[in-house]
């Protein structure tokens, strides 16, 4: 009987285990500054989610350096092409990072570069489209080592 | 004169989406660190970046103090005619400096 107890228990607390990390994962929290950026960026038009696809690693081990790719989904045509993308993000000295001008002629809508991360924070990618439409991602980074503390 | 790589297939076929790799040595200094006595190092960025394939302009980016040291640019064009790669940095107290490079396309 102790043994079968025990079992139950067992087999509960797995269940516990398991399932915690679903039932804690938080909501991504809302973040006006960023929203703010994305707004004025897209002139106040509505700005879906997807398409867009802001690659970076979320455990940045230096922030000097932070290799980044924002990739579109697009076939790059004259009439259906990426304009514009543009990377905001939330707790560096300056909102900017970057912004890109594409066009037909890319064939591939999809940019690299390296970037400087003071603090943990959330980044954002804009993208907007030949026909108006805009279109954003978002990245949660954790940086270990921040830029522009070393002299 | 800074230096620059920019690295593009030697030779692509009519149509192909090539990838463009440029990096410029620049120290992108943001105008946020301080330096030497306390002082606020002034800032010194590239501004503006610009691809030309011959004469139209294929890709160009605005860029900001968050931007690393020499900064790297990586993106993508279609090969349609052989011709130069022209490719020109700007910035901060009148840097502007530009590079091309050659491609092939049969």
């Amino acid at each position: 009987m102790k043994r079968r107890r025990l079992l139950q228990t067992a087999a509960g607390l797995g269940a516990l285990v398991v399932l915690r990390p679903v039932a804690a994962a938080p909501a991504p929290a809302p973040s006006p500054v960023l929203d703010v950026l994305v707004q004025g960026f897209a002139n106040n038009q509505p700005v879906g989610t997807g398409r867009v696809k802001l690659g970076i690693s979320p455990l940045i081990e230096n922030g000097n350096a932070a290799p980044l790719t924002v990739t579109v989904d697009s076939p790059m045509t004259a009439a259906d092409h990426v304009k514009r993308i543009a990377i905001f993000n939330e707790k560096n000295p300056e909102r900017d990072v970057a912004i890109f001008t594409l066009g037909p002629r890319a064939g591939r809508a999809s940019v690299s570069t390296r970037m400087r991360l003071a603090t943990s924070q959330r980044l954002v990618a804009v993208a907007e489209l030949s026909d108006g439409s805009f279109w954003q991602d978002r990245a949660d980074v954790i940086v270990t080592l921040a830029a522009c503390i070393e002299e | 004169m800074a230096r620059t790589l920019v690295t593009v297939p030697k030779s692509a076929k009519r149509g192909d989406v090539i990838e463009i790799k440029t990096l410029i040595a620049h120290p992108m200094e943001t105008g946020f660190r301080t330096g030497d006595g306390g002082s606020v190092l002034p800032r010194n960025i590239i501004r503006r970046f610009t691809c030309r394939y011959g004469d139209e302009v294929v890709f160009a980016a605005q860029l900001f103090p968050a931007v690393s040291a020499n900064p790297l640019l990586s993106f993508f064009t279609v090969a349609t005619d052989s011709g130069t790669l022209t490719c020109t940095w700007e910035g901060d107290n009148g840097f502007a400096q530009t590079e091309s490079v050659a491609l092939t396309v049969t």
